[in-house]
């Protein structure tokens, strides 16, 4: 009998405050149902103006790139790539710990991920959003970009070339982006039910009516919901994980010192889920305290991402030694000079901001103290952010700005431009991500009603069957 | 409104337990259509109420064969016979250069596919009928015996009175008659 499945699990109080299923209804629709200015949310409007301040220097930049070209970024030879695609990079990675929590937790039967993979989910879109901004602007003529880069039958008579890393990559993100849509879309049905059902307002009851699709709670329709979700998790879990590969083909096929390693694909994977994990800490224990989340976001909730931090930091930082490792062991000349003008050329404070925030700094997590501290957390995850884009910047720009012809040496050095673009995309994210927060039930209510009930059916002793 | 048309009766329980229960007596009386409303899903309802896995996986399946043989096709076409282009001396069909782009197209062919086939087997968008109660998405769990469209030899008959006393004698809380409404 499926049942006594439910007796398997073993209580842990993942919810606390002792919430009905009613409350939880209440709480989350809070955010959504008092506009515009209730007294816990007061503070969205600040954090929301200045998103669109930012928003609105990256739009001027990025308005100047396109009407002047991209002369205007301190791009040059050797130095094709700088802090456009170390943008790129950074912010396809942000999104994989989103995936990361609601597919592959979902596999691995972790049931604390509930309270945090509705707004990880969103995080992941808008960070992939975010990203492909960049390679779109970087060509130039981002109106183009559609005829430069889909394969479709044209006058010229030429196909893409799918040789090339590059054309993975539009192939791989793209589809991340679209699968990752659909199954936060196919999780959210059932809440936009439960705001369909409690909106007393017209226009809010029709919106939602819409957007739920006519959910009704039918079992026969919970029964193919649940497989379509679990093929879903299914699906994502080897999409992430090729994703990020994909993304470090860009640098690994090519025959750069420093670019040309076989690790790149793991490394860049792990990369991206401590990246991710650290935006979704950010990010959360804000909301947590904005909108009263505590009972459903706990410190046991934020102990386990940070040790998921604790985790993927070290990966990346064994990824860092074994690189010089290999540097020296191959006894290449290039490939040692690469690293050695890494970590002591004239870029050596960005590879020592990085390796100080992504390899020393989370170490600290190894005290519980520590792990469980609000104000720790929140500035760890903070330097996180900070090497990780650090860390993009050393692989691309160390690379390339010494090639192989010592005459053609140079150093990058982006232009205000470039810093203003970079400065806009956290105006776009958060734009995006604040108004998620007032449209979008924040937390996944179906999901956590059903990890509530386990303990119930426990603590019963399960006299049904 | 003129004439409404009877689609069944509905009965409400406070607590999983309790709709499982229900759920098992009803399809043991053979009624022919009866669906349970939940806020989640309840493990075990399925077994309760008799229903068949999903077979949302072959159509997953077939779709994620589809995009990557599509894939493999469309590269191969392009770059074998439509224009054969030297790329640093590799071979046309250097294929292993073409599977990120068949692994890729797998998924999205399979997911696309996979939320399509869950729109068709859920009848979504569903404007006809409009959720029984606004608190099945809060939190009660309610038990509707439906009107068969096509009466099928071998089940019991739909019979209005008789239904409610059933559904009473099982445990409901509040029994209702429902009616058909769609949503606009």
């Amino acid at each position: 009998m499926a049942d006594s499945e439910i007796l398997k699990y073993e209580p842990e109080e993942l919810i606390t405050g002792g919430k009905t299923f009613a409350d939880i209804n209440d709480d989350v629709s809070i955010p959504l149902e008092t506009f515009p200015t209730p007294k816990n949310v007061r503070n969205w409007w600040c954090c929301f103006a200045f998103a669109l301040f930012a928003l609105t220097i990256g739009a001027i930049c990025l308005g100047y790139t396109v009407a002047t070209g991209i002369g205007v970024w301190g791009l040059n030879e050797p130095s094709g790539w700088g802090a456009d695609i170390t943008n790129f990079v950074f912010w396809v990675g942000i999104g994989h710990a989103g995936t990361l929590i609601s597919a592959i937790l979902f596999l691995f039967r972790q049931k604390w991920r509930t309270a945090i993979n509705r707004s990880a989910e969103a995080m992941t879109i808008f960070a992939v959003m975010t990203a492909l901004l960049f390679p779109l602007f970087h060509t130039g003529r981002p109106w183009y970009a559609a005829f430069w880069l889909l394969p479709y039958p044209n006058e010229r008579q030429l196909w893409v070339n799918f040789r090339s890393p590059l054309l993975w990559d539009v192939f791989a993100v793209s589809t991340y982006f679209t699968i990752s849509l659909v199954f936060w879309y196919v999780g959210l049905i059932p809440d936009f039910g439960s705001i369909r059902d409690r909106a007393k307002n017209k226009i809010r009851k029709f919106v939602y009516t819409i957007l739920s699709m006519g959910w009704r709670g039918s079992n026969k329709n919970w029964s193919h919901y649940e497989v379509a979700y679990l093929l879903f998790a299914g699906l994502s879990t080897p999409l992430v994980l090729s994703v990020h590969s994909v993304v470090s083909f860009d640098f690994a096929v090519s025959v750069i010192p420093g670019w040309h390693t076989t690790i790149f694909p793991p490394y860049f994977v792990a990369g991206a889920i401590f990246s991710g994990f650290a935006m979704v800490v950010t990010l959360l224990v804000i909301m947590r305290e904005v909108f009263g989340f505590k009972n459903y976001i706990t410190i046991n909730h934020l102990e386990k991402m940070n040790k998921v931090i604790l985790a993927t930091g070290m990966m990346v930082g064994y990824a860092y030694a074994c690189e010089f490792f290999i540097a020296w062991y191959s006894g290449s000349a290039f490939e040692t000079f690469a690293f050695i003008n890494r970590a002591f050329g004239p870029y050596w404070w960005a590879y020592w901001i990085m390796v100080v925030c992504n390899s020393f700094i989370p170490q600290i997590f190894w005290f519980k103290k520590m792990r469980t501290s609000i104000p720790v957390m929140f500035v760890v995850s903070l330097y996180v952010n900070i090497g990780m884009w650090f860390e993009r910047f050393v692989i691309i720009t160390t690379s390339l700005h010494r090639d192989f012809l010592p005459s053609s040496w140079s150093m990058y050095i982006p232009s205000w431009i470039e810093w203003g673009v970079t400065f806009g995309a956290f105006g776009f994210f958060f734009t995006f991500f604040l108004l998620f927060v007032r449209a979008f039930p924040t937390l996944a209510m179906s999901e956590l009603k059903g990890v509530m009930t386990i303990k119930k059916s426990q603590s019963s002793g399960g006299h049904h069957g | 409104m003129a004439e409404q048309k009877l689609a069944g009766v509905v009965g409400f329980f406070n607590d999983p337990d309790a709709l499982l229960d229900a759920t098992r007596k009803v399809k043991e009386a053979h009624y022919q259509s009866f669906d349970a409303f939940t806020p989640y899903p309840v493990h075990g309802l399925d077994d309760a109420m008799g229903l068949k896995r999903s077979p949302i996986p072959y159509v997953t399946f077939f779709a994620g064969m589809t995009g990557c043989l599509f894939a493999f096709g469309l590269q191969y076409w392009t770059s074998v016979i439509d224009w054969p282009l030297n790329v640093s001396g590799k071979p046309f069909n250097s294929w292993p250069a073409f599977v990120p782009v068949m692994f890729e197209l797998t998924i999205l062919f399979a997911g696309l596919a996979t939320f399509g086939a869950l729109m068709v087997a859920c009848g979504f968008p569903n404007t006809k009928k409009k959720i029984v109660d606004p608190s099945i998405t809060c939190d009660r769990f309610a038990l509707m015996v439906d009107v068969a469209k096509k009466e099928k030899p071998g089940y019991k008959k739909f019979n209005t009175s008789e239904v409610e006393a059933f559904l009473k004698s099982v445990g409901a809380t509040d029994v209702r008659v429902v009616y058909e409404e769609g949503w606009f």
